[in-house]
């Protein structure tokens, strides 16, 4: 199976593209010229890898989980360690490269939005490394719910903008960011934190992330000597389940699983899981799936962990959904915490509340599996930013 | 009314219109402030001098509107507003009128409504165009065919980013009129009075480029003054986000309507 997407016009099948206003096209024109042409460039190929090495910390581990498959009796547990990365999560591999593109493009201004805080932990990090002036919209919300994250932020010199229309989550400081951006479309650069927003944004953030792939083959070939079975990664817009299983899409023998976080319940009405209750719709600039009402208005999200507390999702994830490459599966609120602390006792690592969606998957698919097969999680963050929730239920 | 086909009510306006004077085109949140007000708002928005009326479709994250029109959807929203309650506002204009309407509003809705049924029933109630500020020309296909099917306008935006050469391309493509946006930002009023001297640069590359459509301009006009200046070369102007705040300032009290109509005359003819 020969995968390229996206095309020219930034589709993945049905689904991508540009649903933006007028003033945004010639800019998203300017950052897809600059970004094919900073990918093609060697020097900036040779400084995004020096970066992801010296500085995030690359290539993270790909650790045994050794109590834990003992735990469940069947297949390998091996957990590929983002939360090992500089800032404690997966997503400084995208700020790094966006922020580097920025600096090539000459933009004296970055925005991002956040939601659990941790983009834009790492969008401010690496503007303080490159000396670049950095602005996060956030939702009054998450702020309350993550505050460490907004203190960390503005110790890394960060002005958090607080969000306070909508929902006050991670949707509405994408807007806010968005209204920025077209009012400053000259000096600004949009550094998006997922694999979401219009062309160019889906496949550059992913192109970014595809480092965790890379790497995951080629440490499970010299430690296994062959490809896994299984990859599971938790999907909220879809960043890192995208960079883990971008490189192994051709290996059409590999399952991949991605957890949607289903929050009180995919019937609940308090729910993310995209995939499992949206439908088609467009928000944030692509045409993806979408929790919506009748009347298309857009519905809050809820899951217990701010990362993926949003009701949309990336357009690449909706097409692999679309063409059956990947299974998707919802996780509510309640296993997510269980699967927290499992991880935390067997093996001492203590996850994000995002990674523990991908964790919890586990319990369903271990006793399906046979002692010869190999299966990777995706360990996409660190648990230390959610201890106040997490708190609450220990 | 007359059972004249409806796409050309917009072009008999542009017409009519005589050298001196500008069309004057008025914003309205479908549902604000409240559900039974738009129809009386809009024909009493006719009688005061409006020339066309651009009705929003409430969006629950209108990206690329300012504070004021927000407010006015998320308050539609709340109202209770629906594709249908709209179809049936515009039906219950056309009773009376045959002011050129054009539904403004994100493409999600439309989408979620279904783009061929929506695009009929707009024919049928007697909507004339269509502006869908997040769906640039290159996107167009998703819902061209049926606008055309059903002889609706579907008017596209220039922005003073945009080049020479995608003006034209814009100019081509959009029917009705082109809507310039007068300045890189989101819709609403904006500080200072005057129209500064990067806006008559635009208005001067757009009279150049933009030769198929007449030419509105928008966003950020509060004023007769504003709207004489800046659509002095243009044939038109829009207001949107100060007749908003109009309402926003004097409802529910007492003659609330006839304030909005005091200051809608005053746009047109400047007696504010």
């Amino acid at each position: 199976m020969k995968y390229d997407l996206p095309t020219k016009t930034g589709y993945f099948g049905k689904f991508g593209g540009k649903f933006v206003p007028e003033i945004l096209i010639p800019v998203l024109e300017e950052l897809e010229e600059a970004y094919e042409q900073a990918w093609q460039d060697e020097a900036f190929q040779a400084e995004f890898k020096s970066l992801l090495k010296e500085y995030v910390g690359r290539p993270t581990e790909l650790t045994f989980a050794n109590r834990l498959t003992e735990y469940y009796g069947k297949a390998k547990i091996y957990l590929k360690r983002e939360d090992l990365c500089h800032t404690g999560a997966h997503k400084i591999n995208n700020a790094v490269g966006q922020v580097l593109l920025a600096r090539c493009m000459n933009k004296e201004r970055i925005i991002a939005e956040t939601g659990a805080g941790q983009h834009g932990v790492a969008t401010a990090t690496a503007c303080a490394k490159f000396g670049i002036k950095c602005i996060v919209y956030m939702g009054a919300e998450d702020i309350e719910r993550q505050k460490l994250n907004v203190d960390r932020m503005q110790l890394l010199g960060a002005e958090v903008r607080s969000v306070e229309s909508g929902s006050k989550t991670l949707k509405d400081a994408t807007n806010e960011a968005i209204r920025d951006w077209v009012t400053n479309p000259e000096d600004t650069f949009y550094v998006i934190g997922s694999v979401v927003g219009p062309h160019p944004y889906p496949m550059m953030v992913r192109n970014f992330h595809r480092v965790i792939g890379m790497e995951t083959r080629d440490q499970i070939h010299e430690a296994e000597g062959r490809n896994p079975d299984y990859l599971l990664a938790c999907v909220g817009g879809g960043s890192n389940a995208i960079g883990f299983y971008h490189p192994f899409i051709e290996d059409k023998d590999i399952k991949m699983i991605g957890l949607e976080a289903s929050g009180h319940g995919i019937d609940s009405g308090k729910t993310a899981a995209t995939l499992s209750r949206g439908t088609h719709g467009v928000l944030h600039g692509s045409l993806s799936f979408l929790l919506h009402n009748e009347e298309g208005q857009v519905q809050p999200a809820h899951s217990i962990s701010a990362g993926l507390d949003y009701p949309g999702i990336g357009p690449e994830h909706a097409h692999l959904f679309d063409i059956k490459r990947v299974q998707y599966y919802p996780i509510d609120d309640k296993q997510a915490l269980a699967a927290v602390k499992l991880l935390s006792e067997k093996e001492g690592i203590i996850p994000a509340l995002e990674t523990a969606h991908a964790l919890a998957y586990l319990d369903t698919l271990m006793p399906k599996t046979s002692s010869d097969e190999i299966v990777i999680v995706n360990c996409s963050g660190r648990g230390d930013k959610d201890m106040g929730t997490i708190s609450k239920y220990i | 009314m007359s059972d004249l086909k409806t796409a050309s009510r917009i072009e008999v306006l542009f017409d009519k219109r005589k050298d001196e004077s500008r069309i004057m085109s008025l914003f309205l949140t479908a549902g604000y402030p409240d559900l039974d007000s738009t129809v009386d708002l809009i024909l009493g928005l006719e009688a005061n001098g409006t020339d066309l009326i651009e009705l929003g479709m409430p969006f629950s994250d209108p990206l690329a509107d300012g504070p004021t029109i927000q407010f006015s959807s998320t308050k539609a929203i709340e109202n209770g507003i629906t594709m249908q309650r709209i179809f049936e506002m515009v039906r219950q204009v056309r009773k009376q009128s045959d002011i050129p309407i054009i539904l403004m509003g994100y493409l999600n809705p439309i989408l979620r409504f279904g783009v061929e049924k929506f695009c009929e029933e707009a024919k049928s109630a007697g909507v004339d165009g269509l502006i869908i500020p997040d769906l640039p020309p290159e996107e167009s296909a998703i819902l061209e065919e049926h606008v055309r099917g059903n002889n609706l306008a579907l008017i596209y935006l220039v922005a003073p980013n945009t080049s020479d050469e995608r003006m034209q391309l814009i100019d081509a493509k959009s029917q009705g009129f082109v809507y310039c946006v007068s300045v890189t930002g989101v819709t609403g009023a904006r500080e200072g009075d005057e129209v500064s001297r990067s806006v008559r640069r635009f208005i001067d590359r757009v009279e150049n480029n933009i030769t198929k459509n007449p030419i509105m301009i928008g966003f950020g006009i509060k004023s007769h003054q504003d709207a004489r200046e800046i659509a002095a070369q243009a044939d038109g102007f829009i207001v949107g986000s100060a007749l908003i705040n109009t309402i926003r300032k004097h409802y529910p009290e007492e003659g609330w309507k006839e304030k909005v109509f005091a200051f809608v005359k005053g746009l047109k003819y400047g007696t504010d």
